[in-house]
């Protein structure tokens, strides 16, 4: 049995720990040290940083941030953004991270992700998805940072991506992104139904009750949070807290 | 607190400086290296790992380092592997057709079963935190890796592959998933490994590397 993972995920714009709506609109937040910091002090289990413009730019601006992180971090870190070669996620690695999160390369290359899987090993690679919903109970997969329609439908993604050697999905709904409305429950369902990795689910959390929607009838093992972390509406330790006392198996932390 | 280097071993795929910072944390001097003769000078030796078996093999037989350190190994100096670098102790590998290890702990790594003895069907990348439960009846002749840990705390596991032991006085801890018992910390004399990360696993992964200092 797992234990359910808690993700606190930082998204990045230059120096700034920044927050959207939608993955648009960013307003900064503050210092991704400062957060990153008390996250793990409040006993996060992992941590993803995404770099939100990086695609855009066709660069990834992490390296310093998380060179500065694992100073005194001692827990799992994903970093995504702007990742297009086997060099990119050598040097993320070699600044600290375990893990790298790739959409829009994956998408443009899915032999980029067999070849990450290959060279690193599956457990190195999440891959990525921004889902939108286009019809009922159909999603469609989006890159740059949820800008860019590629036309693929999700469930099929997913499937194809497990095959490429993916460890993990990023399961990102750009509907409830930042919305504070609850997790996108049947996209959860319909990705954990297709394939047997283990998903993250982002995008929506906003009260501790979605948690249980997203493990009991997503079929999640995890979970990336972001605005109610970073707003202060709660902390990783209440979240635990609010998991252990509804029969969700958390890691046992203090 | 011993004053000569951590030698972490650098064959260009492990999580270094992760693993390094770690170690500094609890007061070590650390030296990333790849030359044989620091290696060989070692007084205390961190193998790291992430990554394909076959691969990690073929990376430390490029630089020179299998027999460096069987050497050091011989010579009863305090050696943790973690994760690809706890697997690469053992004689051999089932990953990608069967590939010798370093032969210093009996035994082979295996895939983990994709169904556990109880039926349930194991996801594979084993990714979390898990409980460490201790060995009852191991070796207490073996060094205390797992001093100050408490019974069922967690550590970071991710791995695909773990190691079938020959011998189970080297079994310290494993860990239960989903019925299956994957062994977690295993030893022979003061060559020690982890299956999972310790320098990801918290307080309690900083213990163990705080312990392994002091052997």
């Amino acid at each position: 049995m797992h234990t359910v993972r808690l993700i606190p995920r930082l998204d990045i714009k230059g120096p700034n720990l920044i927050k959207g709506i939608h993955l648009e609109g960013l307003r900064i937040i503050g210092s991704p040290k400062d957060h990153a910091l008390a996250y793990y002090q409040q006993g996060a289990d992992e941590l993803i940083y995404m770099d939100s413009v990086a695609s855009l730019y066709g660069r990834n601006s992490l390296d310093e941030i998380i060179r500065d992180t694992v100073e005194s971090i001692f827990i799992p870190i994903t970093v995504g953004g702007g990742i297009r070669s086997v060099d990119d996620v050598t040097r993320m690695l070699r600044c600290g991270a375990d893990k790298v999160a790739i959409n829009t390369a994956g998408v443009a290359n899915p032999g980029l992700l067999r070849e990450v899987a290959e060279r690193f090993g599956s457990q190195c690679l999440v891959v990525s998805i921004e889902a939108k919903e286009v019809a009922p109970r159909k999603w469609e997969v989006y890159t740059e940072n949820g800008r860019q329609r590629s036309g693929l439908d999700v469930v099929e993604w997913a499937k194809q991506v497990a095959d490429l050697g993916a460890g993990e999905i990023l399961l990102t709904s750009i509907d409830r992104e930042g919305t504070r409305r609850g997790f996108d429950v049947p996209l959860l369902r319909a990705v954990t139904d297709a394939v047997s990795l283990p998903v993250i689910a982002s995008g929506g959390m906003g009260k501790h009750v979605d948690l249980l929607h997203a493990v009991n009838d997503g079929g999640i093992t995890a979970v990336a949070m972001a605005d109610m972390l970073h707003y202060k509406r709660t902390s990783v330790k209440d979240i635990r807290a609010f998991a252990l006392a509804s029969d969700i198996r958390v890691r046992k932390y203090e | 607190m011993n004053e000569a280097p951590v030698i972490l071993v650098d064959y260009g795929m492990g999580n270094l400086l992760s693993v390094q910072r770690a170690l500094e944390y609890c007061g070590a001097k650390v030296i990333q290296t790849s030359d044989p003769e620091l290696i060989r000078g070692a007084k205390r030796l961190v193998l790291p790992g992430v990554g394909a078996f076959h691969n990690g093999m073929k990376e430390l037989d490029r630089r020179g380092l299998v027999s460096v350190i069987k050497d050091v190994a011989a010579k009863d100096t305090p050696i943790l592997g973690i994760c690809l670098g706890m697997q690469m102790l053992l004689d051999e590998s089932e990953e990608f057709g069967l590939t010798n290890g370093l032969g210093l702990i009996s035994g082979r790594v295996v895939p983990i079963p994709a169904i556990s003895p109880s039926g349930e069907l194991h996801k594979i990348p084993h990714v979390g935190w898990s409980p460490l439960i201790k060995s009852a009846g191991h070796n207490v002749a073996l060094p205390n890796i797992l001093q100050g840990l408490d019974e069922e705390d967690y550590v970071y596991f991710i791995h695909s592959y773990m190691v079938a032991l020959r011998d189970q006085a080297h079994l310290l801890a494993t860990t239960n998933y989903g019925g299956t018992q994957i062994p977690g910390v295993i030893g022979c004399k003061r060559i020690l490994g982890c299956q999972f990360h310790p320098e990801k696993s918290g307080k309690t992964g900083l213990r163990i590397l705080n312990n392994f200092l002091k052997l």
